[in-house]
């Protein structure tokens, strides 16, 4: 089992919510003091050094217009973690492709780190939830097909070492392909894509790139990796998927005591519960399949991409619901066991580990608690190595 | 109405038919087309109503390379020789009316007279300022106060839809968000080449139209010569919806009574 540090660099000084319409797209950037977000930078950037220290992995994200994670250009903050850094992977996750306009110049970007870190990148790649259409001024119909062509333009954008290629797909295009410089890793970074619905996780697991999904704890999480094992099978990957193909996202806090755990989880919840947005930005035409919208128009569903969240607002919902990890070592490890095996196991846990007002100590605090008393114990359970998953596809048949 | 699901190239489009005398394209808005709407047989007593529903609204299908509203307008040019009509009157209500200036750019002959409805598909004012108001980035109310001089008209009662008319919403505006999601409800050539209208054009607009403003429309008119403008009172972004009666004695005046 890895694990992995995440912090989205959110911007909490907010005033209270019946003032603002919406934390993301709208909310006016005058509500934004430079200063403070200087402080936040270092603050955040120490915080991922300590991480490294405890021997944790690093991951980051990236939005746009928004204050929940002020990281709108994820790679270079990743640049600076490069040269911060020396010894841990550097996950970005992700990319959000289907909204960039030039893969070749991702690729680019992605190739430097790489150098710059001396061959420790994990290049992500995400789709994006809905609010980022409209600060991107991205189409929200076919951004799945975007996402995987712009992919594969970027494989053959780091894989071509022998002057230019081309590619002339549907909706990218580019005559001279020879990126300098070229990845560190050879053939090149291992990719993450991250999905929160079985659909997509089967075309990930048919690619075999490293799956990753984010709150969709005890209830939606099997089915993603089930499609993502059986995606990986019929494309003759084998019937073995190895547990580091997966990962999974909730929100951890470790302490030696379950009183302080659960206060500094409270002030995690913050992730779910710091979500104010117009309804209109959460499901723009297109963005969701049209059965989805059909459900949505029955009253079945929630709607948008953070249907979910609502479930999660306090301690004991989320850790019910398998996406948060909360208590004392023992308890933690026993949870996250318990989660394991209900999945059928995964190899990558991205700890969100700060959010909102957990300020530096706690959230440090909190790594170390983890890093310390839970981390090795997850290392020794669960190797790398491991199977993820039954073998049988009957098995598999009969739990849906 | 008459039915019929016929081929254009690889798209498989829906096609209503309905009266006799001169042939009258009749091109929908962004919510899609109903034979039932009352305005539409009221055309069908004056004219040989003929109206598609555009690739991807209603059963029309949409194949993968279709992404604008002019690449809609090459398939009506296509559907109009098919019909074999060597003349023909065009409204197009809203992106049809769009999608009807898109056309009459092509074939400006073969179209007898053309009238758009509250339409968008230009550029004319200022780069820091939309000459549409975003209609992804408001409230269904606020959507509904824009598109009606009397917003109440808006309401739509999900509990009486079927799944299948849901799933025909659904997909209309998809379709819509796909066409004019970027360029933002314009063409940026389109303007260029509307100088080259040579048939009778009528701008028509509600008078209470809240994404086709006066000024815009005026701007619009002012592209397409000798073009004339009409309002119809007590109309919003819709007025062949709201004020049927209104809407159809706008049309028969401007292109003759027909049958």
């Amino acid at each position: 089992m890895r694990a992995w540090h995440f912090s989205e660099n959110a911007y909490p000084f907010l005033p209270p919510t019946d003032e603002y319409e919406s934390i993301r797209v709208t909310l006016p950037n005058r509500l934004y003091d430079p200063v403070k977000g200087a402080e936040l930078y270092d603050r955040f950037l120490t915080e991922w050094q300590i991480a490294e220290e405890e021997g944790v992995n690093i991951m980051l994200n990236e939005h746009h217009q928004s204050a929940t994670c002020v990281d709108p250009t994820a790679p270079l903050v990743l640049a600076a973690l490069a040269r911060l850094t020396s010894k841990a992977r550097l996950l970005i996750l992700g990319n959000p492709i289907a909204n960039r306009r030039q893969p070749v110049r991702v690729a680019e970007e992605m190739a430097m780190i790489d150098v710059l870190s001396k061959g420790r990148l994990e290049a992500g790649f995400v789709r994006g939830v809905p609010t980022e259409l409209l600060p991107a001024n991205s189409n929200p119909v076919r951004m799945n097909e975007r996402h995987w062509e712009a992919l594969d333009m970027i494989v053959q954008a780091w894989t071509g070492h022998d002057g230019p290629t081309s590619f002339e797909g549907r909706f990218f295009h580019h005559r001279n392909i020879n990126i300098w410089p070229r990845p560190y890793q050879s053939p090149h970074p291992p990719i993450w894509v991250s999905t929160t619905s079985p659909g997509g996780a089967g075309q990930v697991g048919a690619h075999g790139y490293i799956q990753a999904t984010f709150l969709t704890g005890f209830k939606g999480t099997p089915a993603i990796y089930d499609a993502y094992r059986k995606g990986w099978r019929e494309a003759g990957r084998g019937i073995d998927v190895p547990v580091n193909r997966l990962a999974y996202a909730a929100m951890v806090y470790v302490a030696d005591t379950e009183a302080k755990a659960r206060a500094g989880a409270e002030k995690l919840l913050w992730y779910v519960t710091a979500n104010k947005i117009s309804p209109w930005f959460r499901n723009p035409p297109g963005y969701s399949p049209i059965e989805a919208n059909v459900k949505m128009m029955l009253g079945d569903a929630a709607g948008g991409g953070f249907g979910n969240f609502g479930a999660n607002s306090t301690i004991d919902g989320a850790m019910a619901n398998g996406t948060m990890f909360c208590g004392t070592p023992d308890q933690v490890f026993g949870q996250i066991k318990n989660f394991y095996h209900h999945v059928g196991g995964f190899g990558n846990l991205l700890l969100m580990g700060q959010a909102g007002f957990l300020d530096h100590e706690e959230t440090v605090a909190g790594i170390r608690s983890f890093a310390r008393h839970v981390y090795p114990r997850l290392k020794e359970e669960f190797p790398d190595d491991a199977i993820s998953g039954r073998r049988d596809a009957a098995d598999a048949a009969a739990s849906e | 109405m008459k039915r019929d699901m016929i081929k254009i190239g690889d798209i498989d489009l829906e096609l209503h038919e309905a009266g006799e005398g001169p042939p009258l394209l009749l091109l929908h808005s962004g919510q899609g087309f109903s034979p039932d709407d009352p305005y539409v047989g009221m055309l069908a007593k004056h004219y040989r109503v003929i109206a598609p529903s555009h690739p991807g609204f209603g059963y029309s299908s949409l194949p993968e390379w279709m992404d604008a509203i002019d690449d809609i307008a090459h398939v009506y040019v296509a559907l109009i020789d098919r019909l074999d009509l060597p003349s023909v009157h065009i409204v197009g209500c809203s992106i049809g009316g769009w999608i009807a200036a898109e056309i009459a750019t092509k074939i400006m002959r073969r179209i007898d007279k053309l009238i758009v409805v509250g339409p968008e598909g230009v550029k004319t004012g200022r780069r820091d300022e939309l000459d549409i108001p975003d209609i992804f980035a408001v409230s269904q109310e606020a959507m509904n106060r824009m598109r009606f001089h009397d917003p109440v008209k808006a309401h739509v009662d999900l509990s009486k839809l079927s799944q299948e008319q849901m799933r025909v919403i659904a997909r209309n505006a998809e379709t819509l968000s796909l066409l004019v999601w970027e360029p933002y409800m314009h063409n940026p050539k389109l303007r260029h080449r509307l100088h080259c209208l040579t048939m009778p054009t009528l701008f028509l607009r509600g008078a209470s139209d809240g994404l086709v403003t006066a000024d815009y429309l005026e701007r619009y008119a002012q592209l397409v010569p000798g073009a004339l403008i009409e309002t119809i009172p007590e109309a919003g972004h819709l007025p062949h919806i709201e004020r049927p009666e209104a809407f159809v004695a706008a049309v028969t005046s401007f292109f003759g009574r027909g049958a």
